[in-house]
């Protein structure tokens, strides 16, 4: 008895790779080389837009390639054939040395930029790997690459040409590609071309601010910092600065509540987000290492808010600390009562907005809403407290301390090492689940007054599992799909994966009525009469 | 306290005690000696073709158990003493019960093949058979499956994801021809024709499975003397009631345990449910025997009534059903029957280029809705057992398909379509009921 049967030894024929497979591995794995070989050594190879070519080509080609070779001939479905006999995807040896490498480069890119060649030549001038980005980067931007260029474009092409091999692997259904089309554009479009371009016009020229019209806060966690302020506002970066400043206030105090009202939060997370884009993406081969235990959940929420209610408090003491000062540059515009009302302001509707929840919302998590108004009671009195003791720090604490700790522990360690180095161990979305502010932020939203849902179809689960296997934000969609229920959760993404590997068409990803919504005693269609379903 | 025992932890007996939990306190054994924690049963082929592991196919989390007080026990019961109301098993003292639930599931059917034991040769339907098919397929280049129904699919589908090829014994004219009008069955074969390394043998039975020198099956032979070369034979041939170790004692069987509407059998205190009762009467136009994941459970539900003092007979709504065939997904609601009842038209539907096909059959006469086969379009299962409540007409069913389609957003839609075909066809004026998509984003209250 037990389950000591391995079943990936045979299963291990899967691996076999055809001719096309090998031709798309080779050109990735030249790539790799040399990324690996400039990295270690600093060689500066040239001329550097001969090897930047082999490098990107490799990189954005081999992928596809390989996908072609694997999904060719086969009519279009379900993929996951030796998921988990593949030592990549199951935790393997592979998996394991791909996380080492991920991280790595992580740690490199956030710390040791030299190790890139960052600026480490004569003059300033570029060595190693990000030297070949020269040319890349003059056209674009008119200037010489550093190490973020270099990763931006790392990121851009793993989104759009591993985006364009998840458009094979799961190819006829279209709510797939849609999504996949639209990520893929925000990235390269949104992301990538557009702040460059427009850094290339010098639209940052008083200083610098995220020109990435998707980053919103809190996920831009710097967004209303004092020296971004400033720097949008500057009259050399108009009229890009106020626009942009604009634009990001709409963003998140209006578009974000309605969209995410409408759809659910799918619309950034699996859309629009460059996060989320790279685990949609990239990330696809590892959804299914996320944990679905009742504990990893526990974790999920104390986190995740927990980020959240930091990020807010950090903002607000920020810009706090900001108007405090004797002088700044929003005076030209308006005096330092109007920034203190509205960070008292803001607090409020914030403590609002939870009490609204807790009163609209259905379901025992909603108490949660009322812990949410506290906090923010708690805060609002607190930052009183500082304002008539003419203090110039709320909450007692150094904002500029707590803005570099949480770069440190929240921006580079979480999201980037965590995030995106560990997704062959933790699965691809343990940034989105556990710590995105943003993430948390709709979550509530989603949870408590939205639109969306995933709807049950009657009574046709089988219980077999495959959406909570498959279900990158560790959902237990299992759970509500065999008791009939609707999955109504603050942590979905709205992948629609789950949907797509159901056998059986149970699971629909739905905008409707919010009146039973949320059906914590569901039916189960087909045993109408029975009495414990009908109560 | 009393002690209710239930044998078997399939979704039947599961299902049964998790609702007699809900209403009670009484202290639940499940006793079963195939797995510890119950697993999905239909999710099995997805652990052998490497998408789940086999602990990801159990629904709950070890510690379910503990929290809901219901013992485990992993032993086999050798045997049954109705009137002492004592369990006899094989390493475990005996357990005396005061409620007795026989949920024992099946076996697969093996109608006496020539060397049918030999080694090589299994069906599917257990974790051990799952295990056992694990080491008979290790490094193996071709099997054979036996009988055209749902396992019989699911195993080539399984052969297939390890590159061994199939070939598929099917002993009717059409594919699954016991269930599945002609047009359907020839529809699935299509689909399966696509894959490669799967040969369908229509019209074929079983004569003789050939062993080598090891007893291990190196070829079998059909009825019409084709010799084919396997290392493998799937047997698909159906499941019947695991009712073996009950035969020769004063409890009443046919094929399965005979039950009555309540699901009691003829002995004090033991009611059977799922896949091995049979009912004395069968209910509606149902099958005596139902061996189906939806009614397993369903049984298990009633039957926890009747435990917990609501005395319940099972009264199953509208007929349900769904499945999978590699990558055509099957759902039906209401009957659709292989072999169309008097009175009854059809009305078939398929693309021209999508793999898709509906299958209606309503009434001649009065145009009253009787089923529905759909293959490759979902459908809304509270929708059609609406209707099927409600005795709607074909033309109120397919003036309303729109909104009875269950795909994915943003997937084409076929309604028009399929509403202009049927008005052609029986010369009718039946017009779709638009939906619109800002009404369902903004508005709708459905």
């Amino acid at each position: 008895m037990g389950t000591t049967t391995n079943y990936s030894i045979a299963g291990d024929k899967t691996q076999d790779l055809n001719i096309t497979q090998k031709l798309g591995l080779t050109l990735a794995s030249i790539s790799l080389f040399i990324l690996l070989l400039t990295w270690f050594t600093g060689l500066t190879l040239t001329p550097s837009w001969f090897y930047l070519s082999i490098l990107l080509l490799g990189f954005s080609a081999g992928p596809v390639i390989y996908a072609v070779g694997t999904y060719k001939g086969l009519p279009a479905g379900i993929k996951n054939n030796g998921v988990y006999f593949n030592s990549l995807t199951n935790r393997g040896a592979l998996g394991w040395i791909g996380a080492i490498i991920l991280t790595l480069f992580y740690v490199c890119l956030y710390w040791y930029g030299d190790w890139f060649g960052d600026g480490t030549g004569a003059k300033g001038a570029n060595e190693g790997t990000v030297a070949l980005f020269d040319p890349l980067s003059q056209m674009i931007r008119g200037k010489s690459a550093d190490k973020w260029f270099l990763y931006g474009t790392f990121y851009t092409v793993a989104i759009v040409f591993l985006g364009t091999k998840f458009l094979f692997k799961y190819r006829k259904n279209r709510y797939h590609f849609i999504r996949t089309v639209v990520v893929m554009f925000s990235q390269l479009g949104l992301a990538y071309i557009l702040p460059f371009v427009l850094e290339g016009l010098n639209a940052t020229s008083g200083g610098y601010y995220s020109l990435n019209p998707v980053n919103s806060w809190p996920l831009n966690s710097d967004f209303l910092t004092g020296y971004r302020i400033d720097a949008r506002i500057a009259p050399e970066s108009q009229p890009m600065g106020v626009a942009y400043m604009v634009w990001g206030i709409i963003l998140f105090l209006i578009i974000t509540p309605f969209v995410t009202y409408l759809v659910g939060k799918r619309w950034y997370c699996s859309w629009f987000c460059g996060c989320g884009g790279l685990a949609e993406t990239a990330g696809d081969n590892f959804r299914h290492l996320s944990d679905k235990s009742l504990k990893a959940w526990k974790i999920e929420r104390w986190l995740v808010h927990s980020v959240m209610v930091f990020v807010m408090l950090m903002t607000i003491a920020v810009m706090y600390s900001y108007f405090a000062k004797s002088e700044f540059k929003l005076m030209m515009y308006f005096p330092a009562w109007v920034g203190y009302s509205l960070l008292f302001g803001f607090l409020g509707l914030a403590v609002l907005l939870f009490l609204f929840l807790y009163f609209k919302g259905k379901g025992k998590s909603r108490n949660f809403m009322l812990v949410g108004a506290v906090i923010g009671m708690v805060m609002i009195l607190s930052m009183l407290f500082s304002y008539l003791g003419n203090d110039s720090q709320a909450f007692g604490i150094n904002s500029n301390t707590i803005k570099k700790g949480y770069g440190f522990f929240i921006g580079a360690i979480f999201s980037g090492i965590v995030g995106v180095g560990f997704y062959p161990l933790l699965g691809n979305r343990v940034w989105c689940r556990f710590g995105c502010p943003m993430a948390g932020y709709m979550g509530i939203i989603q949870r408590f007054k939205s639109r969306f849902r995933i709807t049950t179809n009657g009574g046709q689960c089988i219980s077999c599992g495959n959406c909570s296997t498959y279900c990158e934000q560790g959902i237990d969609v299992r759970a509500y799909a065999q008791k009939g229920q609707n999955i109504v959760r603050a942590a979905c993404v709205g992948c629609g994966v789950c949907t797509s590997v159901c056998p059986r068409g149970v699971l629909k990803l739905e905008n409707g009525p919010e009146e039973g919504r949320v059906n914590d005693n569901p039916i189960i269609i087909g045993h109408d009469e029975h009495p414990t379903l009908r109560r | 306290m009393e002690h209710v025992v239930i044998i078997g932890n399939g979704v039947a007996g599961v299902t049964a005690a998790r609702h007699i939990r809900k209403e009670s306190d009484k202290r639940i054994t499940i006793i079963s000696s195939e797995s510890k924690y119950f697993f999905s049963r239909t999710a099995l082929m997805y652990v052998y073709m490497g998408h789940m592991p086999f602990e990801d196919i159990q629904p709950y989390e070890s510690h379910f158990w503990k929290k809901n007080r219901i013992d485990l026990v992993e032993d086999y019961v050798d045997e049954v003493d109705f009137d002492s109301k004592t369990l006899h098993l094989l390493q475990t003292p005996p357990i005396h019960y005061d409620q007795l639930i026989l949920a024992t599931g099946s076996k697969p059917n093996k109608f006496g093949w020539k060397g049918q034991d030999y080694q090589g040769v299994q069906g599917l339907y257990s974790k051990k058979d799952l295990d056992l098919m694990e080491r008979n397929t290790r490094g193996i280049k071709e099997a054979v499956l036996v009988g055209g129904g749902l396992i019989g699919v699911e195993m080539a589908e399984m052969l297939l994801s390890r590159n061994i090829n199939v070939t598929f014994l099917i002993l009717e004219k059409t594919f699954w021809g016991n269930v599945l009008p002609k047009s359907d069955g020839d529809f699935v074969t299509q689909h399966l024709k696509r894959h490669h390394g799967l040969t369908l043998l229509f019209e074929e039975e079983l004569d003789e499975i050939i062993p080598d020198d090891s007893k291990r099956v190196k070829e079998i032979k059909t009825k019409s003397g084709k010799i084919i070369p396997c290392q493998f034979v799937g047997l698909c041939a159906g499941v019947s009631p695991n009712v073996d170790f009950l035969k020769n004692t004063e409890l009443e069987i046919e094929r399965g345990i005979l039950v009555n509407t309540d699901l009691s059998t003829n002995q004090k205190d033991v009611y059977a449910i799922g896949d091995c009762a049979q009912f004395r009467t069968p209910i509606g136009k149902r099958a005596p025997i139902e061996q189906v994941w939806y009614t397993g459970r369903m049984m298990g539900e009633t039957v926890a009534q009747t435990i917990v003092g609501n005395k319940m007979n099972y009264k199953p709504s509208h007929w349900f059903n769904s499945a999978k065939f590699f990558d055509l997904e099957f759902q039906t609601y209401g009957w659709v029957w292989s072999k169309r009842k008097e009175n009854e038209s059809s009305f078939v539907w398929q693309d021209s280029k999508e793999e898709i096909l509906l299958h209606f059959v309503f009434d001649e006469n009065s145009k009253l809705f009787k089923g529905v086969n759909s293959f490759g379009l979902r459908l809304r299962h509270e929708l059609f057992d609406k209707w099927l409540t409600e005795k709607a007409t074909i033309q109120h069913v397919l003036k309303n398909l729109k909104i009875a389609n269950f795909d994915p957003e943003f997937f084409k839609s076929f309604e028009k379509r399929i509403v202009e075909a049927f008005n052609q066809e029986f010369n009718e004026t039946v017009a779709l009921a638009p939906t619109k998509w800002w009404r369902k984003l903004l508005l709708d209250k459905v």
